[in-house]
């Protein structure tokens, strides 16, 4: 489904990721760990093109999406993305927030769009904030309701970074276990954590990145845990664990 | 005191209940509020266009080879030079350029100072808008783009609308220049209410009632100006 080739993105003198090379399938739920600074954002980033790469490819349904005039709202509307800080519209209330892409990208009509977003507010117990704003909400409802309001385009795949790294801890379980249930309903994840234990729960693969490349990468997320392989990626999980 | 105040009391009747005298402040009054009004709504439209091309060329950095980030260039390279000429004259001097040279042929003199306070104030306003616009949360743009907004809907639905409200108070006092500036008017004998107070003291040797009852007009309007924009900036903060 996602296929990475070569990628390098420099900012300026900095080289962040350096011939990054991956291959997601339909259905994957992967964890990208690693330490900060190691390009595991701007990786993610590069895949929706909120960076824009200096030089590789980045295939999408076997579609060059790196490619010049290509349609990138067409695209970015089959990948959903949640953010660290959650990133509501804050002029907007809830329901708002969760139709507008909907109806602007002529997906649904103004019902159906109504209706999907009370479904999705049902099920994580938020429909009585549907007319709230942003501000007016917990972080740990916020980012719940980033999380559907990216399902509300009916993504084929939902990128996720950091998404509870700016949440207070005792908020940290309500995330976790909506990612969880989407991860259970055959949703491809990608997803930016430090989050070991949803990275050991949920994911088939993990990958971990330093200094702008993929070190190591394993099929097997426990035994990743116990027996990493890389000098690199030891030194790091003995720091975290 | 008392005697001073009582000559001043006896003077204001004189100019103003003479004939019809306080007529020159009602009509100049008019004009002003009329002046005021129209360039404020240019000023508003234009501003938020010049805004939007500028924000919209940092964001995007457009190349000169394809026609439509040609285009986006070079209406920033116009904005830009228009910001700067607005900026850096005096609006007297714009306005009686507008009025002898530019507009020569106009036989509108209202209109003329309309045009000229209206495209005057856009390079203001311009700059207040472009400051509230990039004030806004660069996560939330991002956030519209990663779920397919184009460009413009992000800007229409998500920024603009949060760019409005973080100008409010600059944007206030915008409105409250604008008002004031339009004394000016008088330069290309349009009747404004400081031109009217002027030929009234012209008409009747007595300075003080005319200039004083001018300032409390204006002075009113301002205050009223005030209140207003207080009361908008609290409803959209709790909206």
């Amino acid at each position: 489904m996602l296929k990475v080739n070569k990628l390098y993105k420099d900012f300026g003198d900095l080289k962040v990721l350096k011939n990054v090379n991956l291959e997601i399938k339909s259905g994957e739920k992967v964890v990208v760990v690693g330490p900060s600074g190691s390009g595991k954002s701007t990786l993610l980033r590069c895949l929706n093109l909120l960076e824009q790469p200096t030089s590789g490819e980045i295939f999408f349904e076997d579609q060059e999406i790196t490619k010049p005039k290509i349609d990138l709202n067409l695209i970015r509307e089959q990948m959903g993305m949640v953010f660290q800080q959650f990133n509501l519209f804050s002029n907007l209330n809830v329901l708002d927030n969760l139709i507008l892409a909907p109806l602007k990208r002529d997906k649904l009509k103004k019902q159906e769009a109504e209706e999907r977003a009370y479904n999705l507010l049902n099920r994580i117990d938020l429909a009585d904030k549907a007319n709230a704003y942003p501000r007016q909400l917990s972080g740990g409802q916020q980012q719940r309701i980033a999380i559907i309001r990216a399902m509300m385009m009916d993504p084929k795949v939902l990128l996720f970074d950091e998404p509870t790294s700016a949440l207070d801890p005792e908020m940290v379980g309500e995330v976790l276990d909506l990612m969880t249930e989407l991860a259970e309903s055959g949703m491809t994840m990608i997803v930016v954590s430090h989050e070991m234990g949803f990275a050991k729960q949920v994911a088939n693969r993990i990958m971990f990145m330093d200094e702008g490349q993929i070190v190591e990468e394993s099929y097997n997320p426990a035994d990743f845990f116990e027996n990493p392989k890389e000098i690199r990626t030891q030194q790091f999980l003995s720091k975290v664990l | 005191m008392p005697m001073l105040t009582a000559k001043f009391l006896e003077d204001f009747q004189s100019v103003f209940f003479t004939g019809e005298n306080w007529k020159y402040l009602a009509n100049g009054f008019k004009i002003t509020i009329q002046v005021t009004f129209f360039a404020f709504l240019i000023g508003l439209v234009f501003g938020i266009i010049l805004a939007v091309i500028r924000v919209a060329h940092k964001d995007l950095k457009p190349s000169w080879r394809n026609p439509s980030g040609f285009l986006l260039n070079l209406l920033n390279k116009i904005a830009n030079i228009y910001i700067t000429v607005i900026r850096g004259t005096p609006t007297t001097i714009q306005l009686l350029i507008m009025f002898n040279v530019i507009l020569i042929s106009l036989d509108n003199l209202p209109l003329v100072a309309i045009l000229t306070f209206g495209l005057n104030s856009a390079a203001y306003m311009a700059e207040i808008f472009r400051s509230g616009i990039q004030a806004v949360s660069k996560g939330e743009k991002e956030a519209a783009r990663s779920l397919g907004l184009n460009y413009l809907q992000s800007m229409r639905h998500v920024v603009l609308p949060q760019a409005f409200r973080n100008c409010l108070p600059a944007f206030g006092n915008e409105v409250i220049t604008l008002f004031k500036e339009t004394s000016i008017s008088g330069f290309i004998g349009l009747i404004d209410l400081t031109r009217g107070a002027n030929i009234l003291v012209s008409n009747t040797f007595k300075a003080a009632p005319p200039y004083f009852a001018a300032a409390m007009i204006y002075l009113i309007v301002v205050y009223g100006l005030e209140h207003l924009f207080n009361f908008i900036e609290k409803r959209y903060l709790h909206a």
